[in-house]
Parts: structure tokens; sequence; C-alpha cells
């Protein structure tokens, strides 16, 4: 799920530095987030995983981390296992 | 600088909700007119509010303040606006750096700041806007070098609104000269920590008694000056909500002020012909449907904000940032709207610059709304929002 997630902040974060420097709990918003690039990051993530954020989910905090990312999309029943094997 | 110590009995003479109106009238009101003639600071309205803890209005008791919430403060707002909106204006801004301080500004040596806020009366002025970022307030490019336990900064600030006569101006900045543009801090850089050197100057239409000159500003300090948390979490859960509840209530007082005028001009005429309504009336009753339609959504957004305040995950979801972005370009719509019809209304009694139901300074004032912080790009903000929303 990372290996996506990542490939996501790279296609629409518009962060400064490589989205391979990042550490999972990096703060995504001091790596250079910005809110509106962070709208779309959200967007390439329900194409991405095929979901919908809820309104619940839809705050800052959500978009926070590599981690943070997962975790709601774990929520969102996404299966970290299954998913990953599904793309190698 | 005063140091209040009659506060109680200040409080305990006079309900707080009432000092706004009362500055209003008897200070801010009575110098309006050279204040915005002569493009100068409302000196005397400021000095009356500090006298009265007002300055310190939002901050706790226990930190020497008044303890009052956002919606009295947003009260006193309305109040100083029908009477003068520039000294209101200085009143909202320094008030919207007081709640930022009060919410986030969680340490000792910030603390012992507010208390002094409170108890000397200090005027708090903002630096948010920076040359080279086209408005943006997200992003900075200037940033804090930190040196042992001492800061260093420079912003070259197109706008310091009433920056020459603060104590002490929040300037945002990156974290550190190598953080990217969005990752900043709110810096308070304190009277004697500071300098501004003039780069432009301030005659404008409307608001004229901000003073909003561009500055180059210096400073240094303790580095306990910068806030500890992120600026984004200050901006979307204090700074941005703040603001456009205190500008609303601000405009809705533009807004009163001439609706009272046009209300007056036509019991005048009524006066004078009693045996038929005057055709100014029906623009009269137009005119008061959209002044409380203004009125309900300044209230409804002071309750919603009053109502999630202290809830980071409701003030840091797009829903609500969507809700207070809308805030501001409605207010700042209706606001041009009411006056103009009060001007159609008072016709060249309202037109006339010297005439008891001169529109002129009203209808100036109230043009500024849309464009300090741009409808443009508050509507540009919310069309991005607006692709992942899920509907209110």
């Amino acid at each position: 799920m990372d290996a996506e997630i990542r490939e996501v902040l790279a296609s629409y974060g518009r962060l400064p530095m490589g989205v391979g420097a990042l550490g999972r709990s990096d703060d995504l918003y001091r790596a250079g987030l910005t809110s509106h690039a962070s709208v779309n990051v959200m967007l390439g993530l329900e194409d991405t995983f095929d979901i919908e954020f809820p309104d619940a989910l839809l705050r800052k905090g959500t978009f926070e981390s590599i981690v943070s990312i997962a975790s709601a999309l774990v929520s969102l029943g996404v299966e970290p296992a299954v998913h990953e094997q599904g793309t190698k | 600088m005063t140091t209040i110590t009659h506060l109680n009995e200040r409080q305990f003479q006079a309900p707080e909700r009432r000092v706004g109106e009362q500055i209003g009238a008897d200070v801010a009101g009575p110098a309006a007119d050279d204040v915005d003639s002569r493009s100068r600071f409302p000196r005397e309205a400021i000095d009356a509010l500090r006298e009265a803890g007002m300055l310190g209005a939002l901050i706790p008791v226990e930190l020497g303040g008044l303890g009052l919430n956002l919606e009295s403060v947003a009260e006193s707002v309305t109040d100083l606006a029908r009477h003068c909106s520039s000294a209101a204006m200085v009143y909202a801004m320094h008030q919207i750096q007081v709640a930022c301080l009060v919410r986030h500004g969680d340490s000792d040596e910030l603390r012992a700041f507010t208390r002094s806020v409170a108890t000397e009366g200090l005027l708090l002025a903002s630096a948010t806007t920076e040359l080279g970022i086209g408005g943006n307030v997200r992003t900075s490019s200037c940033a804090v070098q930190r040196e042992g336990d001492r800061f260093t900064l420079q912003k070259q600030a197109p706008v310091i609104s009433y920056g020459q006569y603060a104590d002490a101006i929040l300037a945002t900045a990156r974290r550190a000269p190598n953080s990217p543009p969005n990752d900043q801090v709110l810096v308070v850089c304190r009277k004697g920590g500071f300098g501004l050197e003039e780069k432009s100057t301030w005659d404008a239409m409307g608001f004229r008694g901000t003073c909003s000159l561009g500055f180059v500003l210096t400073a240094e300090g303790p580095a306990t000056d910068i806030l500890p948390v992120p600026y984004g979490e200050i901006s979307s859960q204090t700074m941005l909500p703040v603001s456009h509840i205190l500008w609303s209530s601000l405009w809705f007082g533009i807004a009163s002020a001439a609706a009272d005028k046009a209300r007056r001009f036509v019991q005048a005429a009524a006066r004078k012909n009693p045996d038929m309504t005057p055709p100014n009336a029906m623009r009269l009753s137009e005119l008061t449907t959209v002044l409380q339609q203004f009125q309900d959504v300044v209230f409804a957004a002071r309750a919603r904000y009053s109502e999630i305040s202290d809830n980071p995950e409701k003030t840091t979801s797009i829903s609500f940032a969507i809700a207070m972005n809308s805030l501001k370009v409605s207010a700042s719509t209706l606001v041009v709207d009411v006056v103009q019809r009060a001007l159609l209304i008072c016709g060249m009694a309202g037109y006339a610059n010297k005439s008891p139901f001169t529109l002129a300074r009203l209808l100036r004032d109230s043009y500024g709304a849309q464009l300090m912080v741009n409808n443009d790009r508050i509507n540009a903000n919310n069309a991005q929002l607006l692709l992942v929303s899920r509907g209110v």
C-alpha cells in the first residue's frame, strides 16, 4: 500500500523534495504538501484504491503522513496485504 | 504604556457588551470623519478600548483579560463599525491575533506575554502577506533564522496594517531557511525587538484609518516567541475562522449604519407627508430583507464556530473551511448591496459629502471587503475544496 501512496504523492503532492526521501511518519505538510495539493492527492488516492473518503476523514490530519493515509485507507476497507499482493 | 488597574470596577459598572457601543458613539464616531479625511490612525478609539480593558477582551480572566467569548467581541466589533469602520477594523485585526495567542500560545513565555497584552493593553498587528507570494498567506518566502536561543527575521511585507502603532507584530515565516514555503511558523515580534522601514504609503478609497502601509520588517528576539504549533494549524483552527467571523461582523455594522440612515431618511419624508407612505419605503423594506439575511448569515457563522472551536477535528475539516470561506464571500458582497440600497433611498442627500445622510465613507469602506483577501482567491480555494466535498 505504501508504494501506491508514494506514487500518488509523487504524481499529485507537488512536494519540493523527492517522495523517496520521506519517512513513513514524516509530516507531509512540513515537507511542503499544500492544502491545494492535498485535495489532488485525495482524488488520486480515491482513484487508485477505488474508494471514497467520507466526510469525517476530510480533514487535515488524514493526510498528515504516509502512516495516517494508510490507516485511513485501512479504515475504508483497503486491505494492505491483499492489495500489495494484487499489485506485485 | 497605561497599566489597567480598574478593570473589575469598570466591568461591574458597564456590561462589556455595551462598551463597544459606548466607545463607538462617544469616541470613534466623532473622530471618524477626521480619521477618514486625514487617513490617520484612530488613536482616540484604540486608547479608549485599551482603557476599558477591551484589548484583552478575549484573554481569560486568570491571565488578566476580560474573559469574553468570541461572540461578545464580534458584537462589539459590529457596534464600533456602526461609527467608524477603521477603528473597528484595527480592533478586529488585533483580536484575531489575540485569539491565536490564547489558543495556540501554550508555553510559559507566551502565556506571560498574553498576560501583558491584557494588563498593559498591548496592541497587536499582523504581517502575513509577503512580496512575491502572490497573496497566498499559506506560503512564506522569508525564514526564521535561529542562533542558540534567539531568532532573527526579515520580511518584505506589502501591508502591515497600523504596524507603526503596534506593540507587537505577529509575523509568518518559514520554520527554517531549508523549509518548504508552506512549512510556516507564527512569530511574535515585540516592540524593541523589531524595526519597520516604510516602503509604501496608504492613501486608499476606504478603511483609510487602518494605515495599511508596506514595510520591511526586521525582528529579533528569544526563540520562545515562535509559537510552538505549525502555522497551518493556527490558520485553519483559529486565524481563518476568527478573521472571517470578525470581519463579517464588522461589515454587518457598516451595513446597519447605512440602513439606519436610510430608515431615518424615509421616516423624515413620512413625517412631512403623513397621508401617504413615501415611495422610498418600499425600497427600505427590500433593504431590510437583505440586512436581515446578512445578520442571519453572520450570527449563524458565529454559532457554528463557537460550537466546534475546541474541536480541531472539526475546525480542520473541509466542510468547515468551505463554510467559513463562503461566509467571507457572502458578507463582503452583502455589505455593498445594503449600502448601495441605502444610497438609492437617500438619493442626493446620501451622495453629498456634507449632509446628515451622506453615505460616502460607508460606501467607500464597504468596497474594501471584497478586496481584502480577494474574493476571487477565496472562490478559487473553495472551487478546489469542492472537488472532494461531500456536501453540507
